[in-house]
């Protein structure tokens, strides 16, 4: 394969990293008074991206011609998909950001690039089909989302947040690391198909240490139980849009590096990984649905949402068929839009000086104050909720289903009941707001594009969300039997 | 006669008093950073040893790009710490604690 045909194959990631470095010199240049136009550009070199890796998401692209670099970098549809969907996030994150920084007077022209930097990292990750892409990837996305965390340098939480997600994804960072040095040493390479080839035959003590490593690391970054320690405290502390930009895109990178990493690289030793990934499963649903119990912060109570949510999800890659990777990304997609919906919603909470408000008493009343985002807030915490004519009981139901086939019947069982305790604390909020006197705290005015997002993510997850199934279970089907799956 | 066992029960001590400093440590962030480091650090004599141990030079490549992230990640952290210890005035881990948790 020559030179071109690879640069071709990664034409999304150069759009993102060219644009990203002009980009940068702008930023120096002009300084703040650019941030505006430098944002916007980002959300277009975002969607050049989206458009060019579209195509082969919707074509099924997969196999060797896919492979960039002698292996190093898979464009399979795969990819592909969990693309388009960082790529959306990211662009939704620019979308909302730029009003909320300039209320505090901190917009920022590095802002939007450190996203696009970001976005570009996870692209790689995805991508990633060797250890060393994986690593490179992996620390890309996680470097600018230090800095993003800490963006509001005069803020105690915002820093404090900042030193935490470091220290803890430093050291998730090193662990991986660690487990890919075992795993280099005991296979002797490390692509992911030399991988599969060496452990085809059983895996030797250092083979499994290694294994066991690479997927501790991986469960922090996706803030799976039980190393989802730093997840509530850097969600609460981050500024908001960074904090619907961390519990959306980078899940689904992590999530899809993971289960890159777990069938094509250990797919033939899946008896191995499994009972780690469904222990980690049903915990995170656990904890994600005790811990969410009981919080006064909205964007504490969505950290546990999310980690409830990223124990449905291993439950499809523990399936370890077509059939559960493909609802995986099913479940995926539509979690992203009620995560991005949710947290416009809080964005759009604001007392008469504008101040964010983040307590769960200030949506007390909001169905009188405030119809419209009370109605949206209320689809997306039925839909996070999985209760049935709303599209997040769908995700929930094709990875059950994937389950079952793939005589998992108990796995199945126990998390649908644990799904039960999570309706309680979504149905809460909706309590708070429907039925509480009204706390009349949500004064500031509504900015349109917030409220154009929110009504979109909340007509995705109504009932008409319904029209999507064809199209989305069709594209995530086949990406999900673009990855070489084990053969049972 | 140092065999490869030598070298990964070495990274292997290093690897754990990495982690247990990241843990164990209730005084100072910069011992967490260099706790880091350390983790960094066993992992680099893991992959160059691998790679002599083999004979494939795909470990040292993997090493350099280590070292060189490594570099970036201090740089980041420090100047976290630095915007951190401006408007906290300490940096003793037991003061990291605006946010219950």
């Amino acid at each position: 394969m020559d030179l071109s045909t690879s640069l071709g194959l990664i034409a999304p990631e150069l759009v993102l990293s060219l644009s990203g470095l002009v980009l940068l010199l702008f930023a120096a240049w002009g300084g703040d008074k650019l941030a505006r136009t430098i944002s916007i550009a980002t959300c277009i070199a975002l969607g050049a991206a989206f458009a060019l890796v579209a195509p082969a998401v919707c074509a099924g692209a997969s196999g060797p011609d896919r492979m960039a670099f002698g292996g190093q970098f898979s464009a399979d549809a795969f990819a592909g998909l969990a693309k388009l969907m960082i790529y959306a996030a990211a662009g939704a994150t620019l979308v909302v950001a730029p009003r909320f920084f300039e209320r505090l007077g901190a917009m920022r022209a590095e802002f939007a690039l450190l996203v696009l930097f970001a976005a570009l990292g996870m692209s790689v990750m995805v991508s990633a089909a060797d250890l060393v892409t994986l690593y490179i990837g992996l620390e890309l996305n996680s470097l600018s989302a230090y800095v993003l965390a800490s963006i509001l340098r005069d803020d105690e939480r915002s820093a404090e947040a900042g030193l935490k997600y470091f220290v803890l994804g430093a050291l998730a960072s090193g662990i991986l690391l660690f487990g890919m040095s075992l795993t280099y040493g005991f296979t002797g390479t490390t692509s992911f198909a030399g991988i599969a080839v060496a452990t085809a035959g059983g895996l030797n003590t250092g083979m499994l240490f290694g294994l066991i490593f690479v997927l501790a690391g991986l469960a922090f970054k996706i803030s799976a139980a039980p190393f989802h320690m730093w997840t509530p405290d850097v969600y609460t502390g981050a500024p908001t849009p960074v904090t619907m930009f961390f519990a959306s895109a980078p899940k689904v990178a992590a999530i899809a590096l993971l289960a890159r990493v777990a069938l094509e690289a250990f797919g033939t030793q899946v008896d191995a990984w499994r009972q780690v990934v469904i222990f980690a499963a049903l915990l995170s649903i656990v904890v994600g649905a005790l811990g969410a119990i009981g919080q006064t912060n909205i964007k504490r109570l969505m950290a546990y949402s999310s980690i409830n949510n990223v124990g449905f999800i291993l439950i499809g890659l523990a399936a370890a068929t077509v059939a559960g990777v493909s609802g995986m990304m099913v479940y995926l997609a539509i979690y992203v839009v009620m995560t991005v919906g949710s947290f416009v919603a809080v964005l759009l909470l604001r007392d008469a000086e504008g101040r964010q408000l983040e307590g769960i008493a200030d949506l007390a009343g909001l169905s009188t104050t405030r119809p419209l985002v009370a109605w949206c807030l209320l689809a997306l915490m039925f839909s996070l909720a999985g209760i049935p004519p709303l599209f997040g009981f769908w995700g929930k139901f094709v990875v059950f289903q994937a389950t079952v086939q793939a005589d998992l019947v108990a796995l199945a069982a126990i998390g649908i009941a644990a799904s039960v305790i999570g309706a309680f604390y979504y149905i809460k909020i909706v309590k708070v707001m429907f039925f509480d006197d009204p706390a009349d705290t949500v004064k500031g005015e509504a900015d349109w594009a917030h409220t154009v997002l929110l009504v979109v993510c909340a007509l995705l997850i109504s009932p008409l969300g319904y029209f999507l199934i064809p199209w989305l279970g069709n594209i995530a089907t086949m990406a999900a039997s673009s990855l070489a799956l084990p053969v049972v | 006669m140092i065999g490869i066992e030598h070298y990964i029960v070495v990274s292997s001590i290093l690897f754990v008093l990495g982690v247990l400093g990241i843990f164990m440590n209730r005084k100072n962030i910069i011992v967490v950073l260099m706790a880091i480091e350390l983790i960094l650090l066993a992992v680099n004599i893991n992959l160059v040893a691998f790679s002599a141990f083999l004979g494939d030079l795909t470990g040292q490549v993997f090493a350099m790009f280590v070292l060189t992230v490594a570099a970036g990640e201090a740089a980041i952290g420090l100047a976290i710490l630095v915007i951190y210890f401006r408007s906290r005035g300490t940096i003793a881990v037991d003061d990291a604690n605006r946010m219950k948790g």
